[in-house]
Order: structure tokens, then sequence, then C-alpha cells
């Protein structure tokens, strides 16, 4: 289990450079999205399967989504056609299917070698025990978390309305948006 | 802790991530990459937690994840949210054309 760790620690942060120095949005979403994968195979590895799930399926999965609905909600115009067909050049998509090809590596690796339970004598702290702490000594975590996101889709709501341009603020906004 | 990971290079691998994600923040002048590398640094932070979780063998650093996640994905939406206000604004993904305040 411990190569496992360093392969994909290697994946990370090799992933995570790749973010910070695309210059398309989309090609850091990539290495950005490859990146959360490995980082939560590195969860994996640690002996934490259920939040390795979490990592995959909400940040790797609906974070990431959100990130590519904007993306693209600012990239329509009619130069779109053309920006697709350069995003699909081999030389884009090479490098986080070369990495992605190592996580599978790894995974299928894991897999084979008994479903990382008992293979390298990591102690695995798994959903069960995630579940009654989080809902016995963290249950106003809980609580604060359901108040958190409430104030967030409220607010998302409010700025999102906003944004669709009904008159009044919106364009009293623009207007100060030349100034500088 | 037989073949297992040492704890030290977990912390590791998270504060290389924390500090590719500042380097993205102090470097680039695209909102969006801005908020990319502010997901990092979370990343990051949560990782260290469950690296501590995973030390002594206890949900609290996983737990601690979890909130991570719901702070992240609430700070994500109203974050892009703001993005989208900006960029019609602005037309414009430039942090620095937002330099100025108006009351």
């Amino acid at each position: 289990m411990g190569v496992t760790f360093y392969i994909s620690a290697a994946v990370a942060v090799a992933a995570t450079f790749a973010v910070i120095t695309r210059y398309n949005a989309v090609h850091a979403l990539l290495y950005l999205i490859v990146s959360l994968l490995a980082v939560s195979l590195v969860f994996f590895t640690l002996g934490a399967p259920f939040v390795a799930a979490l990592e995959a399926i909400i940040y790797a999965g609906a974070i990431m989504v959100l990130f590519i609905f904007v993306i693209m909600i600012l990239n329509l115009g009619p130069q779109a056609a053309r920006l697709e067909r350069a995003w699909l050049k081999p030389g884009m998509w090479l490098g986080p299917s070369a990495l992605a090809l190592i996580l599978a590596g790894e995974l299928a690796y894991i897999i084979v070698s008994g479903g990382g339970r008992g293979s390298a004598g990591e102690a695995v702290v798994g959903a069960r025990q995630v579940g009654i702490a989080l809902f016995g000594p963290y249950l106003i975590g809980v609580e604060l978390a359901s108040m958190l996101l409430l104030a967030g889709l409220v607010g998302a709501y409010h700025l999102g309305r906003r944004c669709e341009g009904n008159g009044g603020p919106a364009g009293s906004g623009r207007s100060g948006g030349q100034a500088p | 802790m037989m073949a297992a990971v040492p704890a030290n290079y977990g912390l590791l691998l998270a504060a290389a991530l924390f500090i590719l994600g500042l380097a993205g923040v102090l470097v680039r002048r695209n909102v969006i990459f801005i908020l990319l590398s502010i997901e990092i640094m979370v990343n990051a932070s949560g990782l260290a937690f469950v690296v501590g979780g995973s030390r002594w063998r206890q949900p609290d650093g996983q737990l601690m994840f979890i909130f991570i996640l719901a702070m992240a994905a609430v700070e994500v939406s109203l974050g892009l949210a703001l993005v989208l206000q900006l960029y019609h604004h602005l037309k414009s993904l430039d942090i620095d054309r937002a330099s100025s305040m108006r009351g």
C-alpha cells in the first residue's frame, strides 16, 4: 500500500502544478479533476474509504461540474466552436489521460491485491465509525453545516437572480463598472 | 503501521498541495483560476485532517473533512455566482479590473 501512496502523491502534485500553469480554464479543470482523484486514492491508501468516495463524488463530481457550467456559460459566443476544436487537439487530453491511466492502474492493483483491507495492515476507519461519530458527538456540526448550506443556497439564488439583468441593480452596477 | 505510510509524508503532500494552491492565487490574475487555487488549498487542508485522523485511527479527521466539503461546496457556489456577476459587470475575468469599490 505504500507504493500506491507515493505514486498517487506524485500524480497529485504533478497535476496540481499543471493546474496553476495552464492558460486555458478547461485544461486546468481537467488537471484539477485528475488531482482530486489522486487525492481520493491517497485517502483510500490512508485507510479512509468513506472520505475517498466523498472526494470522488462531491469534489471531482459536483463541484467541478459547477466550474464547468460557469466556464461554458462565460465562453458562449461565435468563437465557441473554434475553441472547442482547439480544445480537442491530442496534446490537450494526453497529459490528463496519462495521469488518469496511472491512477486507474493503481486502483486495479489495489483491487487485485485484496481490496485494501488487511493487505498492508493499515487500520481502516470505515463509514460505520464515521457515521456514528457524525451523528453522536458532532451533531451540532451537522446542524451548523445545514445552516451554512441554507445560507449558501439563499446567497447563490440572490446573486444569480440579479445576474439575469432585470434592469435596476445590474444596470447601475454596469455603469459603475465602466468607471475604471 | 507496518508497510503503511508515515504521517510525515502525508503532511508533506498536504503542504506541497497547499503551497501550489497559494502560488496559484498569488500568480494568476484570472478569477476562475484563483477560485481553482482556493479549491486546491481547501482540499490540501482537508488532506491534512484526514492524515491526522489516520495517524491516530480516529474518525474525527474524516468528520472534519466532511465539514470542509460542505464549506467548499457553499464557497464554490457563491464564488461562481460572484464570478458571473463580475463578468456581467466588467466583461472581463481580470481580477485587477475589479480593484475599485463603488459606494
